[in-house]
């Protein structure tokens, strides 16, 4: 472990802001893309289901 | 086994659906002990200070950015050279997560920028040729979308992938070609990795992890595509996707 304390881990030197912003944005991105496709695919498949009745 | 069988969008929608949980599984891992090593374990730089830690997100999103494209040009390639259906919905499933990798990479070069620079921005070529390939990304969804022929809206939208590949050896190259503000390659094919191994171990099972989540997010958004550009073929063949084929 290259950290001495917790303090000293968030403010990473100075740059917190700037890396952990990276780090949050980068994740947030990735989970909401997820989030995303899961609606996506809920959507396509209510649909599919439904044309699949209709025209079955 | 018969894999060109696969070509099928119907036929490819279980396996895809099968391999989703492994590489998602796998990209958990990766990035786990990815940010383990790169927060926690890796030394500070005696440069750069604790904001060189940017590199863990900024060079895999950057990386990323430009493989997805490359691989998303293949597979426009292919479909225009085959015409087969799977290979352009695979163009559309790549683009938005090749876009959002651009977008990061941009974003960590920001916050990477103004501690070490002093500016947020520059008209530097690297930065500059990232900027054109986000507008690429944006160009080959546009296109898709403002064409309502499916067809016509798969061969456009893939030839525009295809004439926008000459952009990714620019902006690899830039940092050489031209005098850039931004650093060169930390790591090439033709030299020794110019940073400390457990930097690099950090750096790598990230990029691994952000290849792996791209695969399990690329082939998800592919079988939504599939369900909503092949919803009539279902008809004939619901027992392929096990969502639809209890209706009837």
């Amino acid at each position: 472990m290259y950290w001495g304390s917790l303090s000293e881990f968030l403010e990473m030197g100075g740059y917190g802001l700037y890396v952990w912003t990276s780090f949050i944005i980068t994740g947030l991105c990735m989970v909401w893309e997820i989030l995303a496709l899961w609606r996506r695919r809920a959507a396509a498949i209510a649909e599919s289901r439904g044309i699949v009745r209709d025209i079955g | 086994m018969n894999w060109s069988k696969y070509s099928a969008p119907l036929a490819f929608y279980p396996l895809a659906g099968r391999m989703i949980p492994w590489f998602g599984t796998v990209a958990a891992l990766a990035i786990a002990v990815g940010l383990y090593i790169g927060l926690l374990v890796a030394p500070t730089d005696f440069q750069q200070g604790e904001a060189y830690r940017i590199i863990f997100v900024h060079v895999p999103a950057a990386w990323m950015s430009m493989f997805l494209y490359v691989v998303m040009a293949v597979w426009a390639a292919v479909g225009l050279g085959l015409n087969a259906r799977l290979s352009f919905m695979m163009t559309q499933a790549i683009a938005p997560t090749g876009a959002m990798f651009t977008f990061l990479a941009l974003l960590t070069g920001a916050m990477w920028g103004k501690p070490t620079w002093g500016a947020w921005w520059v008209w530097d070529a690297r930065l500059t040729s990232e900027l054109i390939l986000l507008f690429q990304y944006a160009g080959v969804m546009l296109l898709r979308t403002s064409i309502d022929d499916q067809r016509r809206a798969d061969r456009a939208s893939g030839v525009c992938a295809l004439v926008g590949v000459v952009n990714i050896p620019i902006i690899y190259f830039s940092v050489q070609w031209w005098n850039t503000l931004h650093q060169g390659a930390s790591v090439s094919m033709t030299a020794a990795p110019k940073m400390a191994t457990i930097m690099l171990t950090g750096m790598l099972l990230m990029t691994f992890g952000f290849w792996m989540y791209s695969l399990a997010v690329i082939l998800s958004r592919a079988r939504c595509v599939i369900l909503e550009r092949e919803s009539l073929q279902l008809w004939s063949k619901p027992s392929s996707v096990p969502e639809v084929a209890g209706v009837r």
